[in-house]
């Protein structure tokens, strides 16, 4: 119990003094984390749309390989994107390993099945609504991709958040690629993992709560962005 | 139309980061006692100030770091399993192997003492101890130079901890840190770096038994990736690190570096060993 208390007071002095160290890590967790979502939010939205709309044959077991792909270990997808981006590996040329942007493909990879697997569910449901409208103005499942993904916007607002969740809240992965350098790829997450290995249990546990808010706060913004552009929309 | 203008400027902003950081630098592969002790925190700073390189720490256990040196994902490595480093340098990795600086072990267990191992200062006598008394024991089980010298511990005393193993032998297979964190829930002994252990917060009952045995000595050497090996290795900047570190300012700067008053690392880089 005392360690919680101390905890929440060390969370406070963090946030009340502005602790110059714990901004730049946070700064850092966060661009990281809006980066990958960005990358995976291109890819992963379309390809839920299409999934939707499209028939095709060997659909199901997309559908079903993405579906699993959402459980995928982040360690292991660090493990891989490690293994690509080394010196010894295929694309080691590119020097990326240890530095953020390995972080950011290693996050991407993680967010982009989450993405296209929640968006196709979301968008299918549209879909059925839609589609006799859609097809009577002679739009294919093509045409029909933009269309659903802008008349689903707010349904995807959801699954967009999803996706940030798990790129802000994920070690296994950015801890491998990134290698938890000072100053450079030093994030939330594996800065709790660290102050934990040093045996600073309240630092750590006070660093999760300040992550814990700034997502909090991520996710309230994202609503009341929600609820005004859909008062607008009327 | 302006969400896909927003989404592509954070994937720009993205790519952009690694081109923000420090143009020189360097990749040190270390490890976890010499990061968590707050060393590097004191005399990389020195180094970069002096020399206008970077240094990027990728702090690991022994084996793991000499790995990544292996695979040419680091320029130098800073490690303490001599048998391992001249493995490293034998193959071809990298080296020459220099001495940098050494500090100690510490056999550390509950106040409580059950296999009554304080104040007999010869380790081999307290590990006999240990395992006759069936006592919890931690080991790091992760190849790191502190697991590769309690191996070498248990030999000397003549005991093979293994058959304890899933009972009073618990190998977590993780860092110095998460060690102690385990050791200190479970009342156990372990064997630990002296400098991670002075950082260490959530010691709860255990401490010190066994210490200034002369076999519990920890040194530390330093080797400079092959470019042979791989050609976008730094090898001018390593040797620049590699100089300055063994050399009498880096040396005065790990001789500085003090916990509450005491030296953690002492330097000998000018001597054989």
């Amino acid at each position: 119990m005392q360690d919680l208390g101390s905890a929440f007071m060390a969370a406070i002095a963090l946030v009340r003094d502005g602790d110059a160290g714990m901004l730049a890590i946070l700064g850092l967790s966060l661009r990281v984390s809006l980066a990958a979502l960005g990358i995976a939010a291109v890819v992963g939205l379309p390809l839920g749309a299409l999934l939707a709309v499209a028939r095709f044959p060997g659909r199901r077991a997309v559908v079903v390989a993405l579906n699993a792909l959402m459980g995928l270990p982040p360690v292991v997808a660090g493990l891989l994107i490690y293994l690509l981006l080394s010196r010894s590996g295929p694309l080691g040329s590119w020097g990326l390993l240890f530095t953020p942007g390995a972080m950011v493909i290693a996050q991407a990879v993680l967010v982009t099945p989450i993405l296209a697997a929640l968006s196709r569910g979301v968008l299918e449901a549209l879909w059925e609504e839609y589609a006799e409208a859609l097809r009577s103005f002679g739009a294919g499942p093509w045409r029909a991709v933009p269309t659903l993904l802008w008349d689903g916007r707010f349904a995807l607002l959801t699954v967009l958040l999803a996706g940030f969740g798990r790129a802000s809240a994920e070690v296994g992965a950015v801890i491998l690629v990134g290698g938890n350098i000072e100053g450079f790829t030093r994030t939330m997450t594996t800065a709790i993992a660290l102050e934990t290995s040093k045996g600073d249990l309240p630092l750590a546990l006070a660093l999760g709560l300040v992550l814990m808010v700034i997502v909090l706060g991520v996710n309230a913004l994202a609503q009341g962005l929600r609820d005004v552009a859909l008062r607008r929309a009327g | 139309m302006v969400k896909r203008d927003l989404l592509l400027g954070l994937v720009l902003a993205g790519l952009a980061l690694p081109a923000a950081a420090q143009e020189r630098f360097i990749t040190l592969a270390s490890t976890t006692s010499t990061e968590q002790s707050g060393l590097f925190g004191h005399i990389l700073p020195i180094f970069t100030r002096d020399s206008g390189i970077g240094v990027r720490v990728v702090a690991l256990g022994t084996g793991q770091a000499l790995d990544v040196g292996r695979r040419g994902d680091a320029d130098v490595v800073l490690v303490h399993d001599r048998a391992a480093e001249e493995r490293f340098a034998a193959e071809g990795y990298g080296g020459p192997r220099r001495g940098v600086m050494y500090n100690d072990f510490v056999l550390i267990g509950p106040a409580a003492d059950p296999a009554g191992i304080a104040g007999t200062g010869d380790v081999a006598v307290a590990l006999r101890r240990i395992a006759a008394q069936r006592a919890p024991f931690v080991s790091r089980g992760d190849r790191s130079g502190t697991h590769a010298a309690e191996l070498r511990l248990w030999q000397e005393a003549g005991t093979d901890p293994v058959q304890g193993r899933g009972q009073w032998y618990r190998e977590v297979g993780q860092g110095m840190g998460p060690a102690l964190n385990t050791a200190a829930a479970q009342e156990a002994y372990l064997l630990s770096d002296r400098g991670t252990w002075l950082a260490f917060r959530n010691r709860q009952a255990l401490r010190i038994l066994v210490e200034g045995d002369r076999r519990l000595l920890n040194q530390y050497g330093v080797l400079a990736v092959s470019p042979q090996r791989h050609p976008g290795a730094k090898t001018r900047e390593a040797q620049a690190f590699i100089n300055w570190i063994t050399g009498a300012a880096g040396q005065a700067a790990i001789a500085g570096y003090r916990i509450d008053g005491e030296q953690l690392f002492f330097p000998n880089a000018g001597e054989p060993g």
